[in-house]
């Protein structure tokens, strides 16, 4: 496989998943011996390509690697996270389209989702690490404690340990949701447990950031189905983001932006702007910092997403969205309590003005008295 | 720091530190000019102090015409300047809650494309003064390094905010970031450049009037 | 409270539309435009625009619908009609809860997905060639 990770500039990269998989065969065959008619795999193939946020004109593209890829491993290692990127993810699962990419993984290892427990399950997970060993992707959510590793640890190893364990035979990483992309909530001010994020741990593997909070279950699918497709990394931003799917911000593609730009916003939840959904910027919104695939792609099967139910975006794809100065405060409003900071500094300097003032005053009236004035007798001397 | 991390800084601690400076700066300064005091004028008064004082705060808006004629440029282009940034700095929704959130009060907003057209006259016209301080030998002659540098100060947050306003380039929270930065930038200046004229304007003018007042004439 | 109080919640953008739904119907012409002039078929996918609660429906209303609709059975159902421009289809595929997994305006003269693929012939063939090999009479 290739070893030149050249993550920061964001460029898509081979990853080669080929070698050494568990299950023979390509998804074609699998899908074909499984009765999937053609028309079926179209359709998928559609939807897929749908979901990866790629033009139409790609479907064919998307059908012919489809077809020829193999099952790659995944391992899946839940640190210090909540399960709501579990939760988000296998409510996508309840789709049939999107049930088939699930089909089309080995998912190995996941300790909320496999029915093996205990040392059982640890021996998957080794047994899949080594078979697959350089080809297997490893999935991750939530983040890692450094402060003291018993903070979270599974069948008594500490997170940072598993991690780099697993890392080693990895093909490449996705990081799914806030916290194992960016630290997420558990590194939230005060960051108790010295949570940081899977990058700032493992520094020699291709690593894909999916984050929110949790992520769109279609942008997680989406990644994993590029991967299936490609092959290859998606292309990323600055940040290790799929720019197809975080590559435009809420606000730009939000549909109350037109209210925005005239003006029109919701004063608090129950006016009449909130009522005529105009925007929520006011309300504290967070769409125009915030880079993610919900005014699009939308939550629960596309029936919505948090605007549109007439909730400011609170920003939860972007690194640090909890420390933000608070939810419901607006983006263009100070996170500190800025009018006392200027009443104290008024007061203080008013104080030392007068002071000053008076020094200067002082200054004065003693050259001017120590001042002799020069008389036409001093000038004879 | 990440961009995210820059933009909180700017919102909150950066935000702080600049306006301590800039409002410490500003009342000491005043404080300085007040106390200052002022000879007893020992001449029988002709006439109001302040009544004068507060007219001529007003009457010296109006450029007399030999004045208007000898630098055109700097008034008419000073004023657009002036006009539409007074527009986009206090009629921008944004910028109104940022003043909601530190005085308490709010007042309506104009359009996102009014704004936009007035941050770009500003912009043009500062380009102009700019250009006329240049070409014109006498002003580039008294122009010293205070006077480009508040014109440089002046100048950023006014380009990043339109940059800001329209994406362009980089990511939204860079963009905000760096108009936070840029208007704390122009604070933490403001009171140790000329920038102060905006309050001292109009404690000179009082004066200037006052004095005339006093005399018993016209200023 | 009787029905006519109850408060409208912001679940609608009033009547104005945002700014995508003339330029997605005028795409739609474009495409129609060009599948005349030169048999250039093109595929709009209805998910990748941000369109307001109700914007959907609009165009989909707009577009009407035409002569033929079919049905198909795949992984869920799909629905495919020809809208009343003709030349001009609307592809809804669903899952097996009814839910929209994708949708998608095609410009052709038939949707690929309807027509019988090779793939399937060749299975079909195969399942008749057994059925008839099995067949004693």
């Amino acid at each position: 496989m290739t070893k030149d990770k050249n993550l920061k500039n964001g460029a898509p990269e081979q990853v080669n998943l080929e070698k050494g998989t568990p299950v023979k065969g390509t998804l074609g065959e699998a899908l074909r011996s499984q009765g999937v008619s053609r028309r079926s795999f179209m359709k998928f193939c559609a939807t897929t390509a749908s979901m990866m946020a790629l033009p139409p004109a790609m479907i064919p593209t998307i059908a012919r690697a489809l077809e020829n890829a193999r099952r790659p491993s995944v391992i899946w290692l839940s640190f210090q996270e909540c399960t709501g990127c579990t939760e988000s993810l296998t409510r996508a699962h309840t789709s049939t389209v999107e049930s088939l990419i699930f089909d089309s993984i080995s998912l190995d290892y996941h300790h909320t989702l496999q029915a093996a427990a205990g040392h059982g399950a640890e021996e998957a997970r080794e047994v899949a690490m080594e078979e697959n060993y350089g080809n297997y992707l490893l999935v991750v959510d939530g983040s890692i404690p450094l402060d003291n590793p018993g903070y979270s640890t599974i069948a008594g190893i500490s997170n940072l340990d598993m991690l780099n364990e697993a890392a080693k035979g990895a093909a490449a990483i996705i990081a799914v949701g806030t916290c194992a992309t960016y630290g997420g909530i558990p590194h939230a001010n005060p960051n108790p447990t010295g949570a940081v994020s899977v990058k700032d741990i493992i520094k020699d593997k291709p690593i894909i950031n999916v984050p929110g909070c949790p992520p769109i279950p279609v942008v997680i699918t989406g990644v994993l189905a590029h991967f299936l497709t490609f092959g290859s990394l998606p292309e990323l931003d600055h940040i290790g983001r799929p720019k197809a799917f975080y590559g435009q911000s809420i606000h730009d593609r939000c549909y109350r932006r037109p209210f925005y730009d005239k003006g029109q916003f919701a004063e608090t939840f129950d006016d009449e702007g909130a009522k005529k959904g105009w925007c929520l910027f006011k309300l504290g919104c967070k769409g125009p910092t915030t880079y993610n695939a919900c005014a699009t792609t939308k939550w629960n099967n596309g029936t919505s997403f948090p605007i549109e139910s007439g909730h400011p975006c609170i920003g939860c794809s972007e690194p640090d969205f909890w420390d933000g100065g608070g939810f419901y405060k607006a983006l263009s409003m100070p996170t500190v309590d800025l009018s006392q900071t200027a009443a104290y500094a008024a007061a203080g300097a008013a104080a030392a003005g007068v002071a000053i003032g008076l020094m200067n005053r002082s200054k004065k009236n003693t050259s001017n008295k120590i001042h002799v004035k020069t008389t036409l007798e001093d000038l004879k001397k | 720091m990440s961009e995210i991390e820059i933009l909180s800084w700017a919102r909150g601690p950066g935000l702080q530190i600049a306006t301590v400076i800039f409002v410490a700066g500003v009342v000491i300064r005043i404080f300085e000019i007040l106390l200052l005091g002022r000879k007893a004028n020992l001449a029988e008064a002709k006439g109001s102090e302040m009544s004068s004082g507060l007219k001529t705060m007003i009457t010296r808006t109006v450029p007399d015409k030999t004045t208007f004629k000898r630098s055109s440029v700097t008034i008419v282009a000073g004023y657009v300047f002036h006009i539409g940034m007074f527009i986009s700095f206090f009629f921008f929704a944004p910028h109104i809650l940022f003043f909601k959130d530190l005085i308490g009060i709010s007042w309506p907003s104009l359009p996102g494309a009014v704004i936009d057209a007035c941050a770009v006259i500003s912009i043009i016209a500062l380009l102009a003064v700019l250009v006329n301080r240049l070409t014109n030998k006498v002003m580039r002659f008294l122009t010293n390094f205070e006077d480009l540098l508040t014109w440089f100060l002046t100048f950023l947050p006014l380009i990043t905010g339109y940059f800001a306003f329209h994406r362009i380039g980089f990511t939204a929270p860079s963009l905000l970031a760096a108009h936070l930065l840029s208007v704390e930038l122009l604070l933490v200046v403001f009171p140790f450049t000329k920038l102060m004229h905006t309050f001292t304007l109009f404690l000179a003018r009082w004066y200037n009037g006052a004095i005339s007042g006093y005399r018993g004439v016209e200023s | 409270m009787n029905p006519a109080e109850t408060p409208q919640f912001n679940i609608h953008a009033g009547n104005e539309f945002t700014w995508n739904v003339k330029p997605i119907l005028h795409e739609i012409r474009h495409a129609l435009q060009r599948f005349l002039d030169n048999g250039e078929t093109s595929i709009i996918d209805l998910r990748s625009i941000p369109l307001a609660p109700g914007e959907e429906e609009s165009i989909i209303e707009t577009l009407g619908r035409g002569e033929v609709q079919a049905r198909l059975d795949v992984l869920g159902a799909s629905e495919i009609y020809e809208t009343k421009y003709t030349g001009v289809w609307l592809v809804t595929h669903y899952n097996d809860s009814d839910s929209i997994v994708s949708r998608f305006i095609e410009v052709t003269e038939m949707p690929d997905v309807l027509k019988s693929q090779r793939e399937d012939v060749v299975h079909a063939l195969n399942a008749l060639v057994t059925e008839l090999g099995t067949d004693k009479t």
